[in-house]
């Protein structure tokens, strides 16, 4: 009788991704069993099937996509595993839906310590648990040295709406008022701070959440009332706004002094040239409401933890030119117009 | 945010403005300009033109380092990062500066140059030491402000004896401009721009302090305040400028007296001094050709002068013949009076110089101010 081999265990204190860590042989079943199970362990993965297959409720489903670059991998508040979880459950809540499963697929570059790869993981895992969102599927690739930068992930969604919600970004109407869930900029000013040629000392941790809670809470309090939803990641406040004023055909004014902003990440910003409505936040979310409803919704918000700096920072008029302006805390008026050029390359 | 707040302060900003209002004469207008970039840039931020009365008038300056760079230097510095042995190490403001025939640095690292966006020159030296095979070139812009700091790199890089370091020098000199301005046929024969009095550099003052003012204040019969860049620096200085044109004065006064003395800082103009000379002469985009308006290493530091290293000559590009930015630059024509503005040339596909760099008066008046055009066409 051929004696069972000796099954050797990944070396994940010093040992490295090599290429057959992709291969489709046993190195690569090791790695997702010994790794990825671990960490996001739920029956659908232990099932091992190339699909999870799981009951559909009646009604309107959301579904979303995203990639995940950040550099640097591991920042003051987060990684790149937990933005991974965080980030495309906000894009399904921010359709009003409930977030239910999610996927994740990484692309590995060569030589990736096992070790990192395991904290990651393991971040992943720990953020989908408190977040009550399993992912039940996923995908590894290896790629050669050079090919990428350490690893890049890619999560898709999908959640529940619950009934008669039609969050969309052409609802918003003139009057309509603009609420923003907390302080801008915590991300981006965060993640800049551990950047190799630009590291400079801060307390400041990401904002980076599942703010699917929060959403809960205001569909609650505000209903049919809500318009839209969005959270404004890459080009912060500023391209979520212009964004909104386009395809509901509107325009929108706001009040600086209105718009929360930490001193740390407005002395930040002072310090880089940047401004914190171009800054990317991954735990806020910025609302148009009916006017009616602007109370509640903002009460309820405020009952929530993170939601508890929210602010009416604005409204929405007519424009037909879909121009954002502002009234500065200096008293003058300005646009605040779409980022041009890259304010912060890979920041999510 | 301390430091900070204390100079924006919106209720100090009305009684300012209350201020200004109060002692403008009705029957006169004040046509001051803001030298700097910096300064545009804090006017169209905060909105400052909505606190003053008609008739204070701010014109936008050349003071914008990325903006007067003209085409033959940016096609120069595409040129050097193309070599396969050299690494350019810019600041990231000149990557979209558009050159010749549409090209800029940015489309250059695209096809496969070598450049490398730094912040400090320090990093650039950093480069060059890490990486011995590279031809690292930084490339230097910059008025009197930067100018100490790219002395600082040459001085570490002799210190540690690097062979494969050298600065691509584009360093000017603000006196010099002023000065063209003021000499322009635009503002002396012509009498096409009246300019009644200078918001004075902020930054570069701290470094050459404000007695190089007094000549022009004194030889030209205008005031000139040295204002700081936070918007109630500007404010504050506008009415000592208001009051010195109501009292027919014209001095050198310093409203940024927090940072700038008369003689500006030794020690950085030492070191400008151990390692720049003058040019004859530099081309500036909208002066033209400018006496005495740049600087250039010394003979004793040549090896570390990129244009003699790689033996670079001006090939003297053209702007886009409708770009309206020499204009703009001298304060002869306004951002929107430029057929390309906002058409063809927008922050995201600039045509020129003026629209690239956020302290550039077009691209000032796209991002922040462009909704009072339509104001203006309404009424």
């Amino acid at each position: 009788m051929t004696p069972k081999a000796y099954r050797r265990r990944l070396d994940i204190k010093n040992g490295r991704v090599d290429l057959s860590h992709g291969s489709g042989g046993r190195a690569m079943a090791q790695l997702i069993t010994d790794i990825f199970h671990e960490a996001l362990d739920n029956a659908w993965l232990r099932r091992g099937n190339d699909q999870a297959a799981f009951d559909v409720a009646q009604g309107r489903m959301v579904m979303t996509t995203d990639a995940y670059v950040v550099s640097p991998l591991f920042f003051p508040g987060g990684d790149i595993g937990s933005l991974a979880v965080h980030g495309t459950i906000n894009d399904i809540g921010m359709g009003g839906a409930h977030p239910l499963y999610l996927s994740a697929s990484f692309i590995i570059e060569e030589g990736f310590p096992l070790a990192d790869l395991k904290r990651i993981a393991d971040s992943m895992g720990a953020a989908a648990r408190a977040a009550g969102v399993p992912v039940v599927t996923g995908d590894t690739k290896v790629v050669e040295r050079g090919k990428a930068d350490g690893v890049f992930i890619s999560t898709t969604g999908i959640g529940a709406v619950p009934g008669g919600l039609d969050l969309s970004a052409d609802k918003a109407q003139p009057g309509d008022r603009v609420i923003l869930s907390g302080t801008l900029g915590d991300h981006g000013v965060a993640v800049m701070s551990k950047r190799q040629n630009l590291a400079f000392d801060t307390d400041l941790v990401s904002d980076s959440a599942p703010l699917h809670g929060l959403v809960a809470a205001m569909v609650e309090a505000g209903g049919q009332d809500l318009r839209v939803m969005r959270d404004p990641t890459r080009g912060g406040l500023a391209a979520t706004l212009n964004e909104l004023a386009d395809q509901s055909d509107i325009g929108f004014r706001l009040e600086e002094n209105a718009i929360p902003v930490r001193p740390e990440v407005a002395a930040a910003c002072e310090l880089l040239g940047l401004d914190p409505l171009y800054v990317a936040n991954e735990g806020k979310l910025v609302a148009v409401v009916a006017p009616k409803a602007a109370d509640v919704v903002l009460a309820a918000m405020r009952a929530h933890p993170l939601g508890r700096d929210a602010a009416v920072i604005g409204e929405a008029i007519e424009d037909d030119h879909h121009f954002v302006q502002m009234t500065t805390g200096f008293g003058g008026g300005r646009m605040v117009d779409w980022l041009s050029g890259e304010q912060l390359p890979r920041i999510c | 945010m301390k430091y900070i707040d204390e100079y924006r302060d919106g209720r100090i900003a009305q009684a300012f403005a209350r201020q200004i209002a109060g002692e403008v004469r009705a029957e006169a207008s004040y046509r001051l300009m803001e030298f700097c970039g910096g300064h545009t840039h804090a006017i169209s931020r905060f909105g400052i033109t909505d606190l003053l009365p008609a008739n204070v008038r701010m014109i936008h300056g050349p003071g914008c380092p990325v903006c007067v760079l003209p085409v033959g230097r940016i096609d120069m510095a595409i040129g050097l990062a193309r070599r396969p042995e050299v690494t350019l190490c810019t600041y990231g403001d000149l990557m979209r500066v558009p050159g010749s025939r549409g090209a800029s640095l940015l489309k250059a690292k695209a096809a496969g140059a070598d450049i490398r966006m730094v912040y400090s020159t320090l990093d650039a030296v950093r480069i060059a030491e890490a990486e011995p095979s590279r031809e690292v070139v930084f490339f230097a812009i910059g008025f009197e402000t930067t100018t100490p700091p790219t002395a600082l790199a040459i001085r570490l890089a002799a210190a540690k004896a690097l062979k494969n370091f050298s600065v691509f020098c584009n360093h000017v000199l603000t006196p010099a401009a002023i000065q063209s301005i003021l000499e322009s046929p635009d503002v002396r024969a012509l009498g096409r721009v009246r300019v009644d009095g200078f918001i004075g550099p902020s930054h570069v003052s701290t470094i050459i302090g404000t007695q190089p003012y007094e000549f022009f204040a004194e030889e030209f019969g205008k005031p000139v305040v040295v204002t700081g860049f936070e918007p109630l620096d500007v404010l504050q200085a506008i009415l000592m400028l208001v009051r010195q044109v109501n009292e027919g004065r014209h001095e050198v006064e310093n409203q940024y007296v927090r940072a700038v003395t008369r003689d500006g800082n030794a020690i950085a103009k030492g070191e400008v001094a151990e390692f720049f000379e003058l040019r004859k002469s530099f081309e500036w985009r909208g002066l033209g050709v400018v006496p005495y308006s740049g600087l250039r290493l010394k003979q004793a530091y040549a090896t570390f002068d990129a244009e003699r290293r790689f033996d670079l000559a001006d090939a003297g590009g053209e702007d886009n013949p409708a770009c309206e930015c020499g204009a703009i630059l001298r304060g002869v024509k306004t951002p929107t009076e430029c057929k390309l503005f906002g058409t063809l040339c927008t922050p995201d596909t600039p045509m020129g110089s003026c629209m690239v760099s956020s302290e550039g008066a077009c691209a000032a008046h796209w991002t922040y101010g462009r909704f009072r055009d339509r104001a203006r066409s309404a009424a």
